[in-house]
């Protein structure tokens, strides 16, 4: 590592054990997100890691951005969510808006002061996210937006929103991309989704009914959206892939804490060669999986296509923080499933990890995808 | 299975049906709000299943593991918690006042216990003494004719509405100088010192018991003084298999809702069932639970007919709450985000069953246990 990426992650460290830390199991049970942590966290700097200085960034590399994901995600992964999905609505318009589009949104969501959110899935069209149905109809200085929009990550508390929505026939070709901002004449927010885990991170449904969006909120061209969709997703799921790793992480340190202190049998558990070999291949799974989720990074900062390896190291990363996670209850005993104790939480976190930014079953979709182009040209 | 006698089958199907009345529609909301189904309950001894094991001099039903087991499963298809709590009442608490107790303590608690009029728990693990139990320190102490417990007990299902709790005490120093009271809520000195908030199993409440110098007559007292560790034995194997019938409901509950869901649910044009990965996913997770639910009644039928193993009681133990946790998770990955929010049952399965890998021994106990038991010559070297 780094110097300035070890200090970046020990000052977030620091920070998020005195702000974070100590509301987790509450509002982990009361479903609350604070608006505060977020703008908290945007003041220290860790909310616009990636983009250029120009637009309020950082204009740090990716492989930073994944040791600072990997750092929040220990303290909370719902938080790291929001961050990761925020960056990516940063992403998206650096690389997609025109000169207004940034100058006009990029500044806020850099500095945390406001959030970003992504819309694509719908109830039908999950992981086949090119059958979307929600429709942009033409109309005098702009597009007229129907349909509802589902499991949207920060919806309700994010103020800036990517939709896609179609504009032509049928298939990937007939998408396109718009910004519609919180509080747009016909946009609305529908039902919250009672979830297992990511509890204070809300999820919920976009409903558009005759929303009007003017055209200079378009992204790119008609047609063009699910070229803005796929482009971030890659970078996104490295994203998720590094908060796997740190949520494996925090849930592997606790288990080696807990398992230290904790005698039965007139001796420490740690001290049990079946314990001693649970967290032997916990430890060797979050080691390995950091290093594919950093070398998918250095991909990205050296510009080549880290398509293939991007949904490796989201597919393992995140099955490791599910493992891990599961483990970790298991050695913890009683108390591991008792809130009392942080890695029941861990656990519930981890599971939506392994459904995000394309199900790890897509993610094996793809793999075998570039596995048949690299032996079948 | 083929081997189910006609009452068996008979049982199977009458529990299979009060499950979906009476337990499946208020599993969600009950888990959200971490309550107790109490009207399921009665319903129970309605239906004469909290007393499965019992004897019918005292109202029970006379049966054996593999009824309870039948049991056990049907109500864990419906829900895990509320099956749980049946458990803690019927095996933990009924069964051992049924095997160990004396005629008068049976006549006393058995028949308002099996009519479902009261409500038992067992409270054995401390806070200081889980997997290691027999390590346990709350003390009784013979004071004339009764005894003072002072102690704390915890991880007590049922604990804190029980009405008789089955308590195992400590009477000397020596390791096996353990000894069984009943005793009955509004004790002096006995009180509920905290509830526990869990990840799953919410529909079944946990409690921490405090015991300040409460005072028992000598009549509380199940058998001597020391009989504890030789009661405790009797029904480790039936405690063993009827948590493994839980897991067995939980697997088995996932396989249905996954092929339901395959043939309704449509990506990419057709129906996930169309696809090879979820085939996959379907056709393992179905397999392993034929290959479990196998095993299960096997040990059942096999413990019914003279021949308790302490090592298959273990390995069900071990192996079926371990599968169904995979299944449980595999089954939220077939359903994606539907199956990650509460709308489906799944992830509830999933975190219920969690605790069946913990409780009543967890996993890594269950492997020393095996281990012990296969290589006991080989350990005296």
């Amino acid at each position: 590592m780094t110097n300035l990426r070890a200090e970046l992650c020990q000052s977030l460290a620091k920070w998020c054990q005195t702000h974070i830390e100590p509301h987790m199991e509450h509002d982990d049970e009361a479903g609350k997100f604070r608006m505060e942590i977020f703008q908290g966290l945007g003041e220290q700097g860790y909310t616009g890691i990636t983009v250029s200085e120009e637009f309020g960034g950082a204009g740090l590399s990716y492989a930073d951005y994944v040791a600072v994901l990997e750092e929040m995600a220990k303290y909370s992964v719902a938080y790291a969510v929001t961050v990761s999905v925020s960056n990516m609505v940063q992403t998206i318009l650096l690389n997609y808006g025109n000169e207004a589009q940034k100058q006009k949104y990029l500044p806020a969501l850099t500095a945390g002061t406001e959030i970003g959110a992504f819309a694509l899935s719908e109830s039908h069209s999950g992981s086949d996210a090119a059958s979307l149905k929600t429709t942009a109809k033409k109309v005098a200085g702009g597009y007229s937006l129907n349909g509802t929009k589902m499991w949207i990550t920060s919806a309700g508390i994010a103020k800036t929103y990517i939709v896609m929505a179609r504009t032509g026939g049928e298939g990937a070709k007939g998408v396109s991309a718009f910004i519609v901002r919180d509080g747009d004449k016909g946009f609305s927010y529908g039902k919250a989704e009672k979830k297992m885990g990511w509890k204070t991170s809300p999820t919920r449904e976009l409903v558009f009914e005759n929303c009007f969006v003017p055209e200079e909120n378009r992204l790119l061209a008609e047609g063009e959206g699910f070229k803005v969709a796929m482009g971030g997703l890659d970078r996104g799921r490295v994203a998720i892939g590094a908060i796997g790793v740190g949520c494996a992480q925090r849930a592997l340190d606790e288990a080696i804490k807990y398992s230290l202190g904790r005698v039965q049998f007139s001796q420490p558990i740690f001290d049990f060669q079946g314990l001693q070999f649970m967290m032997a291949d916990m430890a060797l799974e979050v080691e390995a999986s950091r290093l594919l989720v950093q070398r998918a990074a250095e991909l990205i900062d050296g510009n080549q296509s880290p398509s293939k390896l991007a949904s490796m190291a989201k597919l393992k990363a995140t099955d490791t923080a599910m493992y891990v996670t599961t483990e970790a209850v298991q050695i913890h005993g009683g108390v591991g499933y008792t809130s009392e104790y942080p890695v029941e939480r861990f656990m519930r976190d981890a599971k939506v990890l392994q459904i995000v930014e394309g199900t790890n079953q897509i993610q094996r979709v793809v793999i075998a995808r570039h596995l048949k182009k690299e032996y079948a040209p | 299975m083929w081997f189910f006698t006609p009452e068996e089958r008979e049982l199977q199907k009458t529990c299979r049906d009060f499950a979906r009345a009476e337990i499946a529609p208020m599993a969600e909301k009950l888990d959200t709000e971490e309550k107790f189904n109490l009207k399921a309950f009665r319903g129970m001894g309605d239906l004469g299943v909290l007393g499965i094991t019992a004897d019918p001099e005292y109202g029970g039903a006379g049966l054996g593991a593999t009824a309870a087991t039948i049991v056990m499963e049907e109500f864990g298809k419906a829900d895990p918690g509320t099956t749980l709590s049946y458990l803690a009442h019927s095996i933990l608490c009924v069964n051992n006042i049924d095997k160990n107790a004396s005629a008068e303590q049976k006549a006393k608690y058995l028949p308002k216990l099996i009519s479902g009029e009261h409500i038992g728990c067992m409270a054995m693990s401390e806070p200081g003494y889980g997997s290691d139990a027999v390590g346990m320190q709350t003390k009784a102490v013979k004071t004339g004719s009764d005894y003072v417990i002072n102690g704390a007990k915890m991880w007590i299902t049922n604990g804190n509405m029980a009405d008789v709790s089955y308590v195992y005490t400590r009477t000397g120093a020596g390791k096996k100088d353990l000894t069984t009271f009943i005793v009955e809520k509004g004790a002096a000195g006995f009180s509920v010192s905290k509830e526990i908030h869990k990840m799953g199993m919410r529909t079944s409440p946990t409690a921490e018991l405090a015991f300040q110098n409460c005072k028992v007559p000598e009549s509380a007292r199940v058998g001597q003084e020391g009989d504890s560790t030789v009661h405790m034995m009797k029904n480790l194997e039936i405690e063993r298999i009827t948590i493994a019938g839980i897991s067995l409901g939980v697997a088995q509950a996932c396989v249905d809702q996954c092929i339901k869901y395959a043939g309704e649910r449509k990506q990419f044009g057709k129906n996930l069932a169309n696809f090879q990965m979820i085939q996959k996913m379907i056709a393992e997770m179905a397999t392993e639970t034929e290959a479990m639910r196998r095993l299960l009644y096997t040990v059942c039928y096999e413990y019914d007919h003279g021949h308790k193993s302490n090592t298959l009681a273990s390995m069900v133990k071990l192996q079926l709450p371990k599968m169904a946790t995979k299944i449980a998770l595999d089954a939220i990955q077939l359903h994606g985000g539907y199956g990650y929010s509460r709308e489906f049952p799944v992830e509830r399965l999933m975190r219920d069953n969690k605790l069946n890998e913990i409780g009543a021994g967890t996993n890594e106990v269950m492997i020393m246990i095996i281990a012990k038991n296969l290589l006991k010559d080989a350990l005296k070297e």
